[in-house]
């Protein structure tokens, strides 16, 4: 089990390498985005798979047949894209390899980014058959509240908070750190190059051989994109703590603050 | 919808100087290592780290404020884009523009200090020498190069003594932080209130015309503030680098080291007395003058910048937004140069998120015909060169930014320091008191009042002075009182400061809870209508009953006092629980304070 991360295909696929199998059979593109935006353009071949649908029934069968319906089987390779950063495509990227599905990647930029490399898009939605998909759960890159409170007795673990700073400094989960999701990314690209990502954990005193475990604000999305920031420089053991600090606070668990410091208001927002 | 001025994206015009030095970032990483394993002491770090430009934050270590220096103020847009995507990723997605044209990045991990000065090292920026005890961000005026009043644009020459000194062994480690302000003329500057200030001046001999400056020594706002002397009638240009030379080399030699509260240079002088600390400088000028090679003459660049106003596309016929007279009359300075005008656009407190920061790069780019902006002296962006005609168009771009609020150029736009949001020292949360008077000014229209146009409001969240309030016609800084047991933030008020040719302090006239600044400066200003005289002004009114030249019913700051009083008494916690918090709080108000660096 532990070695399954390992066979997983790179985190994120080149604007190139879609580009030359947009009409492979065995490739399907999923679009995360809210369904009238796909009506209005999307990249050809992609399926809408907006976040709230996945998110409405969110058990793990009820998730396979979701994708099953797409026509995604067990050797389908997936690529997701969003125009969101890519936090809901990693969402849909990372529960497609929890449900036990290898094959899955992330594009390298956003729908926008697409567009303004001027590349192909249409209205076209593509003709699905639907297929079978087994059902294995990778519960390696899943953490739960419970599993969070026994890790971070365990040395060697670091929890990272995807939230943005102001958030993280009112209220976040005691002993986390905090990379804001703006961090993971470089510009025109949605990670940042390896080297960049393996500088910004060094300087943070993060080693690579870590158990890491990432969360943000409510579904996993920001924290989602993390995930995958840690996968592209090949880290072994990462999780999601896909229910984020929403389901830890309503659970009523500790809660960490920074004090005496009223932070809020700087901010210009 | 936003217009587009141009059909494609303007091109960022480029900077003429590279401030940053990107070896410095990973030596930053370094250290911060070495730190976090113990091999380097605390306060040896701590030099280190404000040396670089990395402040710390209200009580914690895990935190730097990182505070970039716009040298003369002179920001191009490329940089303002890098610095809106710094603040995204490595700070609060907001960044804080200083009065000392600065601009800084708060609650920063301190581990990823390093990447905001590679970021920086992109666009030539630098954060070093912004703190610590060092020669800081030399200032110049924002309207330099455009002033009606000024002899000659003072920028090429702010922006070579900050290039000679950056790096320069000579201002390293000196006694305390020194101070460089360059003005247009005497109404723009602040070059009393500073160690060094400088106003050009031109003279004629024997028919020739000759530039030079006034050079105004030992002023300095803080705990005990001064205002400072001039040298001499005239300071030939030639010797200005002569001159700030060997005022760093007497304050470096005899500059008090020991006692943090007393040194910086306006306490040797007052110590000293003013002729001998003169004689001392003419003396060490005289020294210098001789004993150094040509080759440190202050490399000028006196090739003007191009002046080209951005194309614009045929306007659209679009209608005026509403509110556009009042901006126009509240934010715009008419240039020297015909048909331009300067644009000040008024942030509260200072403070700009990363979306406006990257919406006034574009404005920039689209409007401003030198093709950079500038930082202010009250945590404000200038738009210069401006074309009258594109100004209504501006105003839509700034509106649908949110950046177009009236009253830049006038009371309603008070300055506050960073306070509680961030600053070790700070008592109460002078921040957002700022943000709540502009507010208030502007729902009331008091920007504008003709008669209170020319008066300022500034505040600190201690005596610290960082917030200027004693160089403001009302100024505060922050304390706590208490009844009984229970503490609420109260704050210092003074009268008259002003900081032109009369430069002066401000008279302390009372204490006012947090809650009641409001109703008290409200309180003056219908005191001052309904004894002013005719064609009179609020700060000159101020001024006179400061100086008890006032024939009115109030004739001093006591008789100002005695009236404000019944607006100051505190209620008791039972009935106005929220007279004791703060602003930006709802717990009960106690004051606490990490330790001050800027002794570090």
């Amino acid at each position: 089990m532990c070695s399954l991360s390992k066979e997983m295909s790179p985190p994120t696929v080149s604007v190139d390498t879609v580009r030359s199998k947009i009409n492979d059979d065995s490739l399907r593109l999923i679009d995360v985005r809210r369904e009238e935006e796909y009506n209005q353009g999307h990249i050809p071949n992609a399926v809408n798979l907006p976040l709230a649908s996945l998110l409405s029934g969110d058990s793990p069968e009820s998730t396979v047949k979701l994708f099953e319906e797409m026509g995604i089987g067990d050797s389908t390779e997936v690529i997701v894209y969003d125009d969101t950063f890519g936090a809901l495509a990693s969402r849909i990227a990372w529960t497609l390899q929890y449900i036990g599905h290898k094959n899955v990647a992330l594009l390298e930029v956003t729908y926008s980014q697409w567009k303004e490399l001027g590349l192909k898009t249409n209205t076209e939605k593509p003709n699905i058959k639907p297929v079978k998909h087994s059902l294995n759960l990778n519960s390696d890159i899943m953490a739960t509240a419970e599993y969070l409170e026994n890790a971070k007795e365990k040395d060697n673990v670091v929890l990272i908070d995807n939230r943005e700073r102001l958030n993280y400094l009112e209220q976040h989960i005691p002993g986390s750190i905090n990379i804001p999701y703006r961090t993971l990314a470089t510009d025109g690209k949605i990670l940042r190059t390896k080297e960049s990502m393996r500088n910004l954990l060094k300087n943070r005193g993060i080693s690579e051989d870590a158990e890491i475990i990432t969360y943000c604000g409510s579904v996993g999305t920001l924290s989602g994109l993390a995930y995958y920031a840690l996968k592209s420089i090949g880290i072994p053991n990462v999780k999601l703590y896909v229910n984020s600090f929403k389901e830890w606070k309503k659970l009523e668990k500790p809660i960490g603050k920074q004090e005496n410091a009223a932070y809020w208001d700087l901010s210009a927002d | 919808m936003a217009q587009q001025l141009r059909p494609s994206k303007s091109a960022s015009k480029k900077p003429k100087i590279d401030w940053s030095r990107r070896e410095e970032a990973d030596n930053f990483a370094h250290t911060v290592k070495l730190y976090r394993q113990g091999k380097i002491d605390h306060d040896s770090f701590r030099r280190f780290r404000l040396q670089h430009g990395a402040y710390g934050t209200r009580m914690t270590d895990d935190y730097a404020m990182v505070r970039i220096k716009i040298p003369a103020g002179q920001i191009y847009p490329h940089q303002l884009e890098k610095i809106a995507e710094l603040s995204e990723m490595y700070s609060i997605g907001s960044a804080h523009l200083s009065t000392r044209e600065n601009v800084q990045l708060h609650w920063v991990v301190l581990e990823d200090v390093s990447e905001i000065m590679h970021g920086l090292a992109d666009v030539g920026l630098t954060s070093r020498e912004a703190c610590g005890n060092t020669v800081r961000n030399v200032m110049c005026s924002p309207l330099s190069g455009v002033c009606n009043d000024e002899e000659f644009d003072t920028t090429p020459y702010a922006l070579a003594t900050a290039r000679f000194l950056l790096r320069n062994p000579l201002n390293q480690a000196l006694p305390r932080k020194f101070k460089f302000n360059f003005s247009c003329c005497e109404k723009h500057g602040m070059t009393r209130i500073v160690d060094v200030g400088l106003i050009p001046q031109v003279r004629e001999l024997d028919g020739k015309k000759e530039r030079g400056f006034k050079i105004f020594l030992g002023g300095g706002l803080g705990n005990k503030s001064f205002v400072g002397h001039q040298l001499e009638d005239f300071t030939p240009e030639e010797d200005i680098l002569y001159t700030s030379i060997a005022v760093l080399q007497i304050f470096d030699r005899m500059g008090d080291r020991k006692n943090m509260a007393r040194n910086r240079m306006r306490y040797l002088v007052d110590e000293m007395g003013w002729d001998k600390f003169k004689n001392l400088i003419l003396k060490q000028r005289a020294v210098v003058r001789t004993t150094q090679s040509v080759i440190i003459k202050l490399n000028i660049n006196q090739k003007p910048n191009e002046i080209k106003r951005p194309i614009s596309v045929s306007n659209e016929n679009g209608s005026i937004p509403d509110g556009y007279a009042r901006w126009l009359k509240t934010t715009t300075y008419k240039q020297k140069q015909e048909e331009y005008r300067a644009v000040f656009v008024t942030l509260e407190s200072g403070d700009i998120t990363a979306n406006q920061l990257r919406a006034m790069a574009e404005i920039t780019k689209d409007f401003s015909a030198e093709g950079f902006a500038r930082n202010g002296f009250s945590q404000d962006i200038i738009l210069r060169y401006v074309h009258e005609s594109d100004l209504p168009k501006l105003y839509s771009r700034l509106l649908e930014s949110g950046l177009a609020n009236s009253g830049s150029l006038t009371m309603a736009s008070p300055v506050g320091c960073s306070g509680t949001t961030s600053c070790n020292l700070a008592l109460t949360n002078s921040h957002r008191l700022a943000k709540e008077i502009q507010r208030k000014f502007l729902e009331l229209k008091l920007d504008e009042d003709d008669d209170l146009r020319d008066a300022t409001i500034k505040i600190s969240g201690c005596p610290n002075s960082c917030g200027q309030h004693e160089i403001a016609t009302i100024g505060f800084f922050g304390g706590g009182a208490r009844v009984g047991n229970d503490m609420y933030p109260n704050y210092s008020m003074s009268l008259g400061g002003r900081f032109d040719d009369k430069s002066m302090l401000g008279v302390t006239c009372m204490r006012v809870p947090v809650k009641r600044t409001i109703p008290v400066i409200l309180k003056i200003i219908e005191l001052y209508k309904k004894n002013k005289q005719s064609d009179d002004t609020l700060s000159r009114w101020i001024d006179r009953i400061v100086h008890g030249n006032e024939s009115s019913e109030i004739k001093s700051v006591e008789d100002m006092k005695k009236i404000l009083s019944p607006l100051v008494i505190p209620p008791s916690k039972d009935d106005d629980p929220d007279f004791y918090a703060d602003y930006g709080s709802d717990t009960s108000y106690h004051t606490m304070t990490g330790k001050g660096e800027c002794a570090a």
